[in-house]
């Protein structure tokens, strides 16, 4: 006990890396299934925004220049995607895994520690994030709303927030006693940024504490940088945002990973 | 660099004020499978995940290939084979891909990894399932793929948290002939099990725990000798002279609600006794087990 508790520091070797091997090669079966979201979903929102809401909302400002209601909300779709893809592979599937799977108790007893296999875990779910970008970047291309090559960037964007959300996330498997209590991060946590994160309307509208509070949640954040990756309009103030983003994911990932050996290691 | 594969001294695991495991200590060779016995909740899994790096050791020594478990549990993983209590192989996977996906865990090459796989796959008798996923593998099949898995980095030491619990007797025996030849290649067993036949017919050495304690230790037989001797004579609805009998002549007996034990080393001359004069039906004389001395050491009460 005395050992590991002193060892605060994760104790961490590529050999995560084999966490991420495991996790591909299940993938390679399942892709179709988990990468049909992120092609069909920016493309039914689009529509629905477009056709329906954007007749009533044609035009909204943006860094004081009115842009297209669709274009507004392509860069969001985005972001929400990244949050989703890490979110959810680390809350219900790291936790299939952990609790009913017990994979995790098979990896310990080998060379790897349980510090290794939460940052496998981790960090697949931004490698979840980022194929999931590539490919709804692909679909919103067609569209002709994002601006090369600027919108590039947003590819490693994606692996950055995927980390956000996914230590996120994985402080949650490690404090969940069972599976539905993912529900209330969910209600409490997630959908309010899909919502109020400057993601389908501009957060100048909303009350001043209320922009404050935006400010905390990570999802704000990363809409903003992919907004302006994806118009091309790049500005100073946004490296902050970048390093909340960098600052909260570490943050986050150190306490998952804590959570998790109080959790499993007994 | 020491001869025990194991070594443990006043090893003692705390779960919350609950001492699981009350300070034991023993040695197992090498080449030598040694058993731990015990009703459930005696501490036997718990001795067995501190010694495969899974629970930190509260207080006490415990050493593995002569290393230090808390300094070196990488190294002692490595050269470790490891078949948990549970089932817990890869749903996600096939049965190949199992052991493969395990092999990349100790940093195996691919090819050496896909050979070994298909060396232990016809080792276990399970071939013909590669292609298969885990869910469609019985019960059987399952525990022989995870022993199967235990042995992909070629461990010198395999550690096995009850192997046989919940398998029909067939597939029992095959997981015993197998261990008894993984045994006689001269691999160092270490298993959990309250299946006395089963610590009986593997065996070298064990000990029995109960509330996280030692209680004996020794071989099979010797265990068997020196706590109840040879045989054991069985008598249903003993008679009261039989009883008063039993008083006088001091004999090392147990008395159940419907059935007399009588622990001996003399089990012939004493049941012809017996049966000639104080019992004409339902008496009966066996060969000692293990299991009498598992009873007769931790009771007879429930353990749930």
């Amino acid at each position: 006990m005395a050992v590991r508790e002193t060892n605060w520091l994760p104790d961490i070797s590529p050999r995560f890396l084999r966490i991420l091997q495991r996790n591909s090669q299940v993938l390679r079966r399942t892709w179709k299934v988990n990468f049909l979201p992120p092609v069909l979903e920016p493309v039914l929102y689009l529509l629905a925004f477009g056709a329906g809401l954007g007749l009533l909302v044609r035009e909204i400002s943006y860094q004081g220049k009115p842009v297209s209601y669709v274009a507004y909300i392509a860069p969001a779709l985005i972001a929400i995607n990244i949050m989703y893809n890490a979110f959810f592979e680390n809350t219900f599937a790291s936790y299939v895994r952990m609790y009913y799977q017990k994979t995790y108790d098979a990896i310990m007893a080998t060379p790897l520690n349980l510090d290794e296999i939460i940052t496998g875990e981790i960090v697949w779910g931004a490698v979840k994030s980022l194929i999931a970008t590539i490919l709804m970047m692909a679909v919103i291309s067609f569209f002709r709303l994002l601006v090369y090559p600027q919108a590039i960037l947003i590819v490693p964007l994606a692996f950055l927030g995927g980390l956000a959300f996914g230590s996120v996330a994985m402080c949650f498997t490690a404090l969940v006693p069972q599976i539905e209590v993912f529900n209330f991060p969910i209600f409490l946590f997630i959908t309010p940024m899909f919502l109020f994160s400057g993601t389908f309307f501009p957060l100048d509208t909303l009350p001043k504490w209320a922009q404050v509070l935006a400010q905390v949640l990570p999802l704000t954040h990363l809409v903003a940088l992919v907004r302006a990756l994806a118009m091309g309009k790049l500005q100073v103030q946004l490296l902050l945002s970048l390093l909340y983003l960098a600052v909260f994911s570490a943050a986050t990932f150190f306490l998952a990973i804590k959570l998790m050996r109080r959790r499993l290691i007994i | 660099m020491s001869e025990d594969l194991i070594f443990a001294k006043d090893l003692c695991k705390t779960y919350n004020g609950f001492k699981a495991v009350d300070g034991i200590s023993l040695r197992m060779s090498r080449g030598e499978c040694f058993g731990i016995l015990g009703p459930n909740g005696a501490g036997k899994t718990t001795t067995v995940r501190m010694i495969y790096g899974f629970s930190p050791v509260s207080s006490g020594t415990l050493k593995v290939f002569g290393m230090d478990i808390q300094k070196h549990a990488r190294l002692i993983k490595a050269k470790s084979g490891v078949c948990q209590q549970e089932n817990n192989l890869d749903p996600d996977l096939t049965v190949f891909q199992n052991l493969v996906t395990f092999a990349s865990y100790f940093d195996i090459p691919r090819v050496t990894a896909r050979q070994r796989t298909t060396e232990l796959l016809r080792f276990m008798q399970l071939e013909h399932k590669k292609k298969a996923k885990i869910l469609e593998l019985s019960g059987g099949m399952q525990r022989r793929l995870v022993i199967a898995r235990a042995l992909i980095n070629k461990p010198e030491l395999l550690i096995l948290d009850e192997p046989t619990t919940g398998l029909d007797p067939q597939s029992r025996h095959q997981v015993w002939a197998r261990l008894a030849e993984l045994r006689a290649q001269g691999l160092g067993i270490l298993l959990t099990t309250h299946y006395m036949e089963e610590a009986a017919h593997l065996c070298d050495r064990l000990v029995i725990m109960d509330h996280g304690r030692i209680l004996v230790e020794g071989a099979p037989l010797d265990l068997i000798h020196q706590n109840v001797g040879a045989n054991v004579i069985e008598i249903e609805s003993p008679s009261e002279s039989l009883l008063k009998f039993v008083k006088e002549s001091n004999l090392d007996h147990e008395k159940l609600s419907h059935r007399l034990l009588i622990y001996t080393r003399d089990g012939e001359t004493l049941f012809r006794k017996i049966s000639d004069d104080l019992c004409d039906r339902g008496c009966s004389l066996r060969m000692a087990t293990l299991e009498d001395v598992f009873l007769k050491l931790t009771g007879r009460e429930l353990r749930d």
